[in-house]
């Protein structure tokens, strides 16, 4: 790799693959918000890269640089030579090209920040690689997770046969007002959804007090007492965690049936708090053993017993893991699918997650199921970002279930 | 002078502490066992059973009672059906009370007797598939109309009873299931898309949340929200996010198609989730997508724990990034990634909901636990569904037998 080792060989590279990156990066962003055609153009995407990254590179002042990359792009894309194809009305192409120019002349001056032209110490070479490589990596990972939620939104607030028409089109037609949302209004009108987010959020607040009742003693236990069988059953706790679900699911199909206890709420708020129950014991046990012991030992000396000492010692100090397990618990509870769909078949009693499947069938528009997916997404999502530091903590405080 | 020796066995203390615990735990070990343990004892008894979805019901008798004919020739009859077309009920006994508006004529069938209006049948057993019409000749007692018996006759529902031999319980046992789960080409295509999927889903996973997490390991402006905005994957309904790839990527009318279409990548519709082997690599690359956040959480948070000073000696040696990351990043990140590695294979081999969202299993994405679904529910063969998940959870056993040698090494989790 030794020939990359001149800024007139790393120069162009990085340039033609950012400038691909970038143009294929604002083509589909433009295509996505005016529905208009844009299309990245591969090789002259790479030719005009590579000059723009020679020219960053080169022995110009860093503002004539800047000039003439910005320049060259701007004229090219406008008289469609350039590394982006848009036919669209002039003003959004004016718009497009201006951003596609102005951005990669901007960042290929920062990634080729440094390097000079002739040879290149090993630092500079690898720094401007890794300045590329995270640039790209911004690029790559927002736009993954970006997309199909901006994809479920739109779809929600547009029309099926709009879509059929042109799938790429998700300009909103604001005249509309309050009407683009539609079938929003019409799933909580003839779905019912608000009453399954009612049973979905009861079922989950249910399941995450009879989680922490059952798990903050077993975990304590675990954590703090000596007993024989204590490492066993830590171990346990773990390999219960590992059994798959639909292993379970199925008899408890049958015990349900068999029991009457399928398609009621009750036998859901049954089963619900065993799914977490290792998963927050798994959590809690980590983080109770993290906490100090001389602290309960002093509350033992001074005459509590150990249940006032969980009560009045362990638990408050513990309060920001209840906190991130009981959301944790929630979040699972409020996303179970598997549990719903096999045991209740009745619409009355549905959670959300199975009223939305109920949606996906062929005589339902689309944009019913997506706003029904963005109705079951929205409070978990909205939940997650307030607490995010709950969150995270309590996720990566014990190994967590996917 | 006596000497001071240490206590030996447990202390009245530490019995104390012992029984404490067990008493906290009670409750907790009852209720998984109730709902773990039972059904996956359960799991392996009715993998063994030549069961099906309809079997669920134990065969029952069943009656229904109609006042026929008029004038003289009156009769109550009771059509007595076994609900079972191969199975034998036992024990079958009738009991139903005759209103004061009729009067029994004619001769009671056999195995019934009339005690005051009260009738007693004890008919034995009932073949499979039974069903017949058990008639008493009956006449209006005076001063009764006929629409008033027959409301009475009607509405005074008759008792019965009997027992059935309920699949589940009796003592039939057979390896059918196993052999049909284990019988040609199906099974290999079940474990290869098993293979393929839980291994790349697992590997790609790690090195996409290796990356994301290389990203953000710097403090920057913006750091907090684009980590919150990379978690989105993981915290958002499965059921939400599976309907939005199908959608984007639907052959028709997704926009995925519509992009390449456009971009000249294709010239024609790529059906992504329908068709052999596109569907098993989509399903896999949505995996990766839902859980490389998981591997990112963890990764950053051992990333951050990672002393300085270190890389300030490398720096002082002269080491460059890549080398710094090689030789000293990776081998510190190497416990999380190798524990990672096995929680994230144990669980995308336990993976459900995804696929079956996504294909319903079909284009050759059926893994085991779909097989299980399918084989249960499609095909309404419990037993075979359950001899399916037996095959899982032997395999589980085995990962876990490593898990286990695995872990003890490595700190943490």
């Amino acid at each position: 790799m030794s020939f990359l080792r001149f800024g007139f060989v790393t120069g162009p590279l990085i340039g033609a693959l950012w400038l691909l990156t970038l143009s294929t990066t604002v083509a589909i962003t433009f295509s996505f918000a005016t529905g208009d055609p844009f299309r990245p153009s591969f090789w002259l995407s790479l030719g005009i890269g590579a000059v723009a990254g020679l020219v960053a590179v080169g022995p110009l002042a860093r503002l004539q640089k800047l000039g003439a990359i910005v320049a060259v792009i701007f004229a090219l894309t406008m008289i469609g030579a350039g590394p982006m194809v848009a036919e669209a009305g002039s003003a959004v192409r004016i718009l497009a090209a201006a951003v596609l120019a102005g951005v990669t002349g901007w960042t290929t001056l920062v990634i080729m920040d440094d390097t000079p032209l002739h040879r290149l110490t090993r630092h500079e070479m690898e720094a401007a690689w890794i300045r590329f490589l995270t640039g790209f990596g911004y690029i790559f990972f927002t736009a993954i997770v970006l997309i199909p939620f901006y994809v479920m939104v739109m779809t929600s607030l547009k029309s099926q046969s709009a879509l059929l028409q042109n799938p790429l089109d998700f300009s909103l037609d604001l005249d509309k007002g309050w009407g683009l949302f539609r079938s929003y209004k019409e799933l909580f009108q003839d779905f019912k959804f608000g009453r399954y987010m009612w049973t979905s959020f009861y079922v989950s607040v249910l399941t995450v007090f009879i989680t922490l009742a059952f798990s903050i003693p077993g975990a304590y236990a675990v954590a703090r007492l000596r007993f024989s069988g204590q490492k066993a059953f830590s171990r346990s706790i773990l390999l219960i965690y590992m059994v798959p679900m639909i292993v379970l699911a199925l008899p408890i199909y049958i015990a349900f049936s068999m029991t009457g206890l399928r398609n009621t709420v009750i036998g859901i708020i049954l089963i619900y708090p065993v799914t977490t129950i290792p998963v927050a014991l798994y959590m809690l046990q980590g983080y109770f053993r993290g906490l100090p012991a001389e602290v309960e030992d002093a509350g033992l000396m001074d005459g509590l017993n150990r249940l006032q000492v969980i009560w009045k010692i362990t638990l408050p100090l513990a309060l920001p893991a209840l906190a991130s397990v009981s959301l944790y618990v929630f979040m699972i509870a409020w996303n179970e699918f598997l549990l719903a769909f096999m045991l209740l078949d009745d619409p009355s009693k549905f959670t959300l997650t199975r009223g939305v499947s109920m949606l996906n069938s062929s005589e339902i528009p689309r944009e019913h199921l997506m706003a029904g997916a963005v109705i079951a997404t929205l409070p978990v999502l909205v939940l997650f970002l307030g607490l995010e530091k709950f969150m995270t903590k309590g996720l990566t405080a014990g190994s967590v279930k996917g | 002078m006596s000497v001071a020796t240490p206590p030996k066995g447990t202390g009245p203390l530490q019995k104390r502490e012992a029984r404490l615990a067990w008493s906290l735990l009670l409750p907790t070990i009852t209720i998984v066992s109730l709902v773990v343990i039972l059904p996956l004892l359960s799991i392996f008894w009715i993998s063994f059973k030549p069961i099906s979805l309809a079997d669920l019901r134990p065969p029952a008798p069943i009656l229904r009672e109609s006042l026929r004919g008029s004038g003289d020739d009156m009769r109550i009859e009771y059509r007595l059906r076994n609900s079972s077309q191969d199975v034998e009920i036992t024990d079958v006994t009738i009991r139903d009370i005759f209103p004061d508006s009729l009067v029994v004529t004619g001769a009671l069938p056999a195995g019934c007797a009339l005690s005051g209006a009260a009738l007693n049948c004890d008919l034995g057993t009932l073949e499979p598939g039974y069903n017949q019409r058990l008639r008493i000749p009956v006449a209006l007692a005076e001063g009764f109309d006929e629409d008033n018996a027959e409301e009475a006759a009607e509405g005074s529902e008759p008792r019965v009873t009997g027992s059935g031999d309920s699949i589940l319980t009796n003592s039939e046992f057979t390896l059918s299931n196993f052999q049909r789960v284990f019988d040609g080409d199906e099974f290999w295509s079940v474990m290869w898309a098993t293979v393929f999927y839980t291994v790349f889903g697992t590997v790609g996973a790690l090195v996409m949340g290796l990356f994301a997490a290389l990203l953000l390991n710097k403090s920057f402006r913006g750091q907090g929200i684009l980590r919150g905005l990379y978690l989105f994957p993981y915290v958002a309904p499965v059921i939400a996010v599976a309907f939005t790839w199908v959608n984007l990527f639907d052959p028709f009318s997704g926009s995925a198609n519509a992009l390449l279409l456009q971009m000249g990548v294709t010239s024609e519709a790529i059906n992504f989730f329908g068709q052999r082997p596109l569907a098993l690599i989509m399903v896999t690359v949505f995996e990766i997508w839902r859980y490389f956040p998981l591997s990112f959480l963890f990764i950053l948070a051992r990333m951050q724990s990672i002393d300085s000073d270190m890389y300030e000696a490398a720096d002082m040696d002269g080491a460059s990034p890549f080398q710094k990351f090689w030789y000293l990043s990776l081998p510190m990140l190497l416990g999380i990634l190798s524990v990672l590695f096995l929680l994230r294979f144990i669980w995308t081999f336990n993976k459900f909901d995804d696929i079956f969202l996504l294909t319903g299993g079909n284009a050759g994405t059926r893994t085991l636990t779909v097989n299980v679904y399918e084989q249960a529910f499609a095909i309404s063969n419990i037993g075979a569904g359950a001899a399916v998940a037996v095959v899982i959870f032997g395999c589980l056993l085995l990962f876990s037998f490593f898990f286990f040698r695995f872990i003890s090494r490595e700190e943490g989790l």
